[in-house]
């Protein structure tokens, strides 16, 4: 049994402990807001965090994440990522929007981590997230609007 | 026709999408009570279902004493639940006039959008012109998908098909969309003027409110929707004239902004049913493989794999979770034959394309006498073009879910071609189209790969679920991102040969274009091919906009068994690559400006000029740049719209070259929404440029060489350059913003590169310098 602490809540789970963290999530848990992109962490769309550090959970063995403290897009809802949130609506960054989980947790997380990221801190903390729609310009805006906001 | 009528936006954004409601229910009280049935009983269906899998723990918040509808309600919200009261409030449908609008006891407009959002801006742009007419408040707005139905859907420019695409939504529904709208307010109007007793010409209606000032009355939509459901619906109505537009043309806030942030917007992986599998799929190594033989045993052995399927097409896993069927599609051993498969190499390919451009094509375009004019010519330049296979790579790996039983199919997609695929179902399962319902999700990206012509990835998983064989047992086929790579309908690749001379002024007087590439068309059969000429193959090219005398493009079609496909902004892709920078070139040769040498082309042609002259203005073309850095200009119509780049580009001491900036110019005639036109301009660029940079397919004997992002190398944050959008002002009638800005950022990076570096580039992507 897999021991997983997902969104404040504890599930044991039978599952086989190689499967990746985002099917969990995605398939027995029913949390889709996660996606699926790519399968080897390349896209960045399966991002969540990990004890507040973004991972790219498809890519991630459950059996290597047991009892930490998983959080998805689903509950966010610190400071920084209520400031994201907003900003992502001012700015109108989204297009399809299927990459936007992925986007905005990494986002999140830099924002936890450096309250004032230059285009640099940027460009290393999202370019593991694509983005089809090219909507990038209006991502790097948006962090630099929820950093304004925070400060 | 499903009538949910959540708070937010109704195209699943919930797990309840396994209900449909009945609208022919003999009163509102009957249909209320059913509308509160139904949607719970469906959620606590599909709570139920995703539930089996794990354990309950204490601290979950999922109370086991309470009853399953409040576990719906709770572990599974609606959007805009927390708006609602409680489930008895639900609101009734009052008023349908038409197709496209519906007004609800909660005074909801929900408008019915019949194109796929898929980024695009589609349902933000369409509910924009019924909330105008209509006079409703933007917060009222909802929408929702339209069913599939071509005779209330159809795009307008189809004839008898529903399907989005060509940049055609808000062109084909500016004014069918308006007439909603002001047809329902006309209705809603003289209903309230019959209840006041007042004139219908001293009714005014404003932000969803209707009134009579003399007498102070006044209503909202809810509170007469009913009566107006009486009135006769007009045939003729009076649109607004632009000048009292208070909705058109302002940046509203997206539909669909809310959900896709707060992660509440349903794609099709995300769909849930009772008794759903996940079907996982081994396709063909090669275009023309088949199967052997398989052997499914070591697959079956996997826990939670239900089954293994052979179909024409491949071998599917499916189980209870798409990783088991992963893992089952591992330990599949499949024998392929491949003595039909298609075994060529790229490299192959080209060597053939440089044979067949020796001789001429089929004509596209003839004016004057262009060898003669070459031969005249004061100087003359060629150049050879290369272009690569494309995979549109959406960031949703393509899949579909299936449920057939004896009423017939539905599928949930992201579908772009309703008439389409509801045909190609019913035909392979010997049913009705119409009983083929289709609930169209939103889009995880398209670039025109959802509108297959041959309905592939549909089919192919109605060809699985129908493999598999149990009768109402829904599948959800997902592609992995290596299926979805290597499954073809690519952009061709094209090989253009151009030959152009000037005079002694520099002026263009003799340009010969030959083309050559797969056909798109010819998918349909040989009646969209006249003459020998695909226009998807030509556009751009044979219909350039500069003054050019002696004018040939001709175009050659070979045949391969590699699948083909538009690609967004389809033979602009590479017509406008090769024709700016050809002009470029031409003006480098006798040393006159790009912008310049345009211009005196383009005499003929004010909307192409405004935009020439609007990106050259906002880029500051011709004021000193730093050194190691240049602009360079491209101009390109498509779909009726007008694009101009100017890209800033530089040079780094390594030779690797960054977009630093870029200036857009846009006309598309009525600007709808500001905002959204920008956001299609700015990611149209993007996309094109990660073709700049790196994106190719290319064939291994048959292979193809890319299978996943590390080797279909697309644009990232880091390389994305500053964007700054300008919209050109105009009243003409709104032309589309999808796909024409894709094909001029190409152009006009190369023109940059040339002029930082001297050489000229033939070939896409651009690696080295």
């Amino acid at each position: 049994m897999i021991q997983l602490r997902i969104n404040n809540q504890t599930h044991s789970l039978d599952v086989d402990p190689q499967m990746p963290l985002l099917w969990v999530l995605r398939d027995v848990l029913g949390l889709t807001g996660t996606k699926f992109g790519c399968g080897l962490s390349l896209c960045g769309a399966c991002t969540v965090h990990l004890d507040g550090k973004p991972i790219r959970s498809c890519a991630t063995p459950v059996s290597t994440v047991q009892g930490k403290h998983i959080e998805t897009i689903e509950v966010v809802n610190s400071a920084s990522a209520k400031a994201i949130q907003q900003a992502w609506l001012k700015l109108e960054v989204v297009q399809c929007g299927f990459c936007q989980s992925g986007q905005q947790m990494s986002a999140i997380a830099l924002l936890t981590e450096n309250k004032n990221p230059d285009d640099f801190a940027i460009n290393a903390a999202m370019s593991g997230n694509i983005c089809r729609c090219n909507t990038y310009a209006r991502i790097r805006s948006a962090i630099k609007e929820a950093a304004k906001s925070l400060s | 026709m499903s009538t949910q009528l959540q708070d937010s936006l109704s195209i699943p954004t919930s797990t309840d999408i396994s209900t449909d409601i009945d609208t022919e229910l003999p009163d509102n009280i009957s249909r209320r009570r059913f509308l509160i049935t139904s949607i719970a009983s469906g959620a606590g269906l599909t709570l139920g279902m995703y539930l089996s899998g794990c354990e309950r723990n204490p601290d979950s918040t999922l109370d086991s004493k309470n009853d399953s509808t409040q576990e719906a309600t709770k572990a599974t919200p609606l959007p805009g639940a927390a708006e609602e009261s409680a489930l008895s409030d639900k609101p009734v449908l009052l008023f349908e006039p038409n197709a496209f609008i519906r007004i609800d006891s909660a005074n909801k407009v929900t408008v019915i959008i019949k194109h796929l959002e898929m980024g695009q801006g589609t349902y933000t742009g369409l509910a924009t012109l019924v909330a105008e007419e209509l006079d409703a408040a933007w917060e009222q707005i909802r929408v929702e998908s339209a069913p599939a139905d071509a005779s209330k859907y159809n795009n307008l420019f189809w004839g008898p098909r529903q399907g989005t695409g060509g940049s055609t939504a808000m062109a084909n529904s500016f004014t069918q969309m308006r007439k909603a709208g002001a047809t329902a307010r006309y209705m809603l109007v003289a209903a309230a003027a019959k209840k006041w007793q007042v004139p219908v010409d001293q009714i005014t209606v404003d932000s969803g409110m209707l009134e009579h000032a003399a007498s102070g009355k006044s209503t909202t939509f809810a509170d007469i929707a009913a009566l107006a459901a009486n009135e006769v619906v007009p045939e003729e109505v009076f649109l607004k004239d632009p000048e009292d537009y208070k909705l058109i043309g302002k940046p509203l806030q997206r539909m669909d902004s809310r959900d896709k942030v707060f992660a509440k917007a349903i794609f099709t992986q995300d769909v849930k049913l009772p008794g759903l599998l996940t079907a996982a799929v081994a396709r063909p190594p090669r275009f023309g493989a088949l199967v052997k033989s398989v052997d499914g045993s070591q697959a079956k052995t996997v826990k939670g794999v239900a089954a293994v399927v052979s179909f024409d097409g491949g071998v599917a896993v499916l189980a209870d979770n798409y990783w088991s069927a992963l893992q089952g599609i591992n330990k599949l051993k499949i024998e392929w034959d491949e003595s039909k498969a298609f075994m060529l190499s790229s490299s192959d390919i080209l060597a053939d394309y440089r044979k067949l451009a020796e001789n001429p094509g089929a004509i596209a375009r003839q004016d004057g006498d262009v060898e003669k004019a070459l031969k005249g010519a004061k100087q003359t330049l060629s150049a050879d073009f290369e272009f690569p296979y494309l995979a549109h790579a959406t960031m949703e790996p393509l899949n579909c879910v299936v449920r057939i039983n004896s009423q017939g199919c539905e599928i949930w997609n992201g579908d772009q071609s309703q008439t389409a695929d509801q045909h190609a179902v019913a035909k392979l399962l010997g049913l009705q189209p119409m009983q083929v319902k289709i609930n169209t999700l939103y889009a995880g990206g398209s670039f025109g790969r959802r509108g297959n012509p041959l309905s592939d990835y549909v089919l192919e998983a109605v060809k699985i679920t129908k493999a598999y064989g149990k009768d109402n047992v829904p599948v959800k086929m997902i592609w992995s991102r290596e299926n979805d790579m290597q499954a073809g309908y690519y952009r061709p690749m094209y090989f253009h040969r151009i030959r152009a001379g000037v005079d002694k002024k520099g002026k263009p007087v003799a340009w010969s274009q030959r083309i050559v590439g797969q056909s798109i068309l010819s998918v349909f059969g040989e009646g969209m091919i006249k003459d020998g000429i695909d226009p998807t193959s030509v556009e751009g090219a044979s219909n350039m906009p500069y003054a050019i005398p002696n004018l040939r493009v001709d175009l050659h079609s070979p045949k391969l068994p590699v699948p083909v496909q538009w690609w967004r902004s389809v033979g602009s892709t590479h017509t406008a690559f090769s024709v700016e920078t050809m002009i470029d070139a031409l003006a480098a040769l006798t040393q006159q400006d790009p912008v310049q040498y345009r211009r005196s082309l383009l005499e003929k042609e004010p909307r192409h000029l405004a935009v020439l002259n609007l990106a050259a203005e906002k880029s500051g073309w011709g004021t000193v740049l730093p050194a190691n850095r240049a602009r360079g200009v491209a101009l390109h119509k498509s779909f009726n719209t007008y694009v101009a780049h100017v890209a800033e580009v530089s040079l780094n001491d390594d030779n690797s070259y960054r977009v630093d900036k870029v200036v857009i110019a846009v006309d598309c005639g009525l600007p709808v929404n500001p905002d959204v036109i920008k956001a299609q301009m700015e990611g149209g660029m993007g996309f094109g440029l990660a073709t700049v940079f790196s994106s190719e397919i290319t064939f291994n004997k048959g292979v193809a060489e890319q299978s996943n992002f590390h080797d279909y190398v697309v644009l990232r944050m880091n390389q994305m350059p500053e964007v700054e959008v300008f919209i050109v002002p105009s009243t003409e009638s709104p032309t589309g913003v999808g796909e024409p800005s894709t094909p001029v950022i190409a152009p006009a990076v190369a023109n940059a590169l040339s002029t930082l570096t001297g050489k000229r580039y033939f070939h896409l992507p651009i690696k080295h310098v």
